[in-house]
């Protein structure tokens, strides 16, 4: 008994001085990336993330609630950026990690064409879309229809996710033919994983920009000190491009 | 304070057609199921009392998950709705009447049960002598007798419906006047912050379940004890 208690603490004294955990929100599209960046965080610094996905929004209002998140990694730039000047995030802590991508995605392989020439065709029954009032990526999707010229015609088509994780679900599902979802969903590895898609050229749309911030439970903990300068190293970096966002 | 928008009503009206068309179909449906359950004696009655009381049990998300999956164009309620031109049940109002039906189910066909546990075989018995044929037995029997308990299916069933949530939020696809009802309303009048918005609606909904509460246990002294 004794020796495995001694064989306890010599584990423990193995690990980095200030061991700790971090509790961070993060965007839902951003989910896929943030386990791999965890697990590789922790393994550099045995400090240990544990991840909440979500809606942007919702995180807002909890947050704003007393949610005991310490750091946020937001799904665009305006919401971490309320925070910070209603005092819920700490200032000056604010980066963009990743500039998110759009991309129009069907399951079915060759039904999507490389210049997303579909939508005009219309030859199709369900549209999907993150709902554009909430989510950055559904008001992107909109964007690009009216740049095309086919929303009023595409209206009546469309379904909503309640988050991007949704509107890639009801793709996925094969319940849409095609939406409008996150590259990091559908990319791994510098290639589509499934399906057919057309990546919007991002003059289609305002840039996806997405912030992380240091909340003001997290405020001078070392590990969420830690996770954040994390994401800004060339590990996290190369991850976070794997998965089609640029900085 | 602002007050609720064009959406806002159409998102209530949408949500009081889905609950009255669900509360009306599972008075037709659960009723023989009820029945049934009350008074047989079969082997399955276990297994079917354990079906029709799943959802009490199972995350609204596990249902919206499967029904997802099952009524898609890869599931096998999917395909059959496809191949009758009905077309696909997700994203339609329809859709939404179907999931909810199963959602519902046991407050409606739980308290009608033992509402007709509760009268026992012996009144019926007694019509029999009368020469009364069963569906005459039904109306002027059963139903008068086991009333409490079809006014608490009744309001049980609508008010579950009018709050569902998860199952919606899966098969839906929050479109306006057609799959987006009052609680994905609210829930996304609070993820864009319009708070003022979403406290018409939300407070409204915990006025309407105390006032349909209310009125169940006032004018049904005994439903709670009949729901339980």
């Amino acid at each position: 008994m004794k020796k495995l208690f001694s064989l306890f603490l010599l584990a423990g004294l193995a690990a980095p001085a200030f061991a700790d955990e971090v509790k961070v929100a993060v965007a839902a599209n951003f989910t896929a990336p943030m386990q791999k960046i965890a697990a590789e965080f922790e393994k550099d610094t045995g400090h240990k993330a544990l991840v909440s996905t979500g809606a942007t929004g919702a995180f807002y209002a909890q947050i704003k609630n007393g949610a005991p998140f310490e750091v946020f990694l937001s799904a665009d730039d305006e919401t971490p950026a309320k925070l910070e000047a209603e005092g819920a995030g700490v200032k000056g802590s604010r980066f963009t990690y990743a500039i998110g991508k759009l991309v129009l995605w069907s399951a079915k392989p060759g039904f999507v064409d490389a210049k997303g020439e579909v939508l005009k065709k219309g030859d199709y029954a369900k549209l999907s879309l993150a709902n554009p009032k909430t989510a950055p990526y559904g008001a992107a999707g909109v964007e690009v229809l009216k740049k095309l010229g086919v929303f009023d015609a595409v209206q009546p088509k469309i379904v909503q996710g309640e988050n991007i994780s949704q509107a890639f679900q009801f793709v996925s599902t094969g319940n849409a033919e095609l939406g409008f979802v996150a590259l990091s969903q559908v990319w791994q590895d510098g290639a589509l994983k499934s399906g057919s898609a057309w990546i919007v050229p991002q003059a289609d749309y305002a840039p996806i920009r997405q912030d992380a911030i240091l909340l003001a439970n997290g405020a001078g903990k070392p590990a969420a000190e830690a996770l954040l300068k994390y994401l800004q190293g060339d590990k996290a970096k190369a991850v976070i491009k794997s998965y089609g966002y640029e900085f | 304070m602002l007050l609720p928008d064009s959406q806002d009503w159409s998102a209530i009206w949408l949500t009081l057609k889905l609950a009255s068309t669900v509360t009306v179909l599972l008075l037709i449906l659960g009723t023989p199921l009820a029945w049934w359950l009350a008074r047989t004696h079969s082997r399955l009655r276990g297994a079917v009392s354990a079906l029709v009381s799943m959802p009490l049990v199972l995350p609204p998300t596990v249902l919206g998950f499967y029904l997802l999956l099952v009524l898609g164009p890869h599931g096998p309620v999917g395909q059959l709705t496809q191949a009758l031109g009905i077309g696909l049940l997700p994203f339609t109002f329809t859709g939404l009447v179907v999931a909810s039906t199963f959602y519902s189910l046991p407050f409606v066909v739980q308290p009608i049960q033992n509402a007709i546990e509760a009268i026992g075989p012996r009144p019926l018995e007694v019509a029999a002598t009368l020469r009364a044929r069963p569906w005459d037995t039904f109306w002027s029997v059963v139903v008068p007798l086991a009333r409490p308990g079809f006014l608490t299916a009744a309001v049980l069933g609508f008010a579950h419906t009018v709050g569902e949530f998860g199952v919606v939020l899966m098969i839906g696809g929050n479109i306006p006047g057609v799959t987006r009802v009052i609680s994905v309303q609210i829930f996304d009048r609070v993820e864009a912050l319009e708070y003022a918005q979403a406290h018409w609606l939300a407070g409204g909904m915990v006025a309407f379940s105390f006032a349909v509460l209310l009125l169940l246990y006032t004018l049904n002294p005994d439903a709670r004890r009949k729901a339980a």
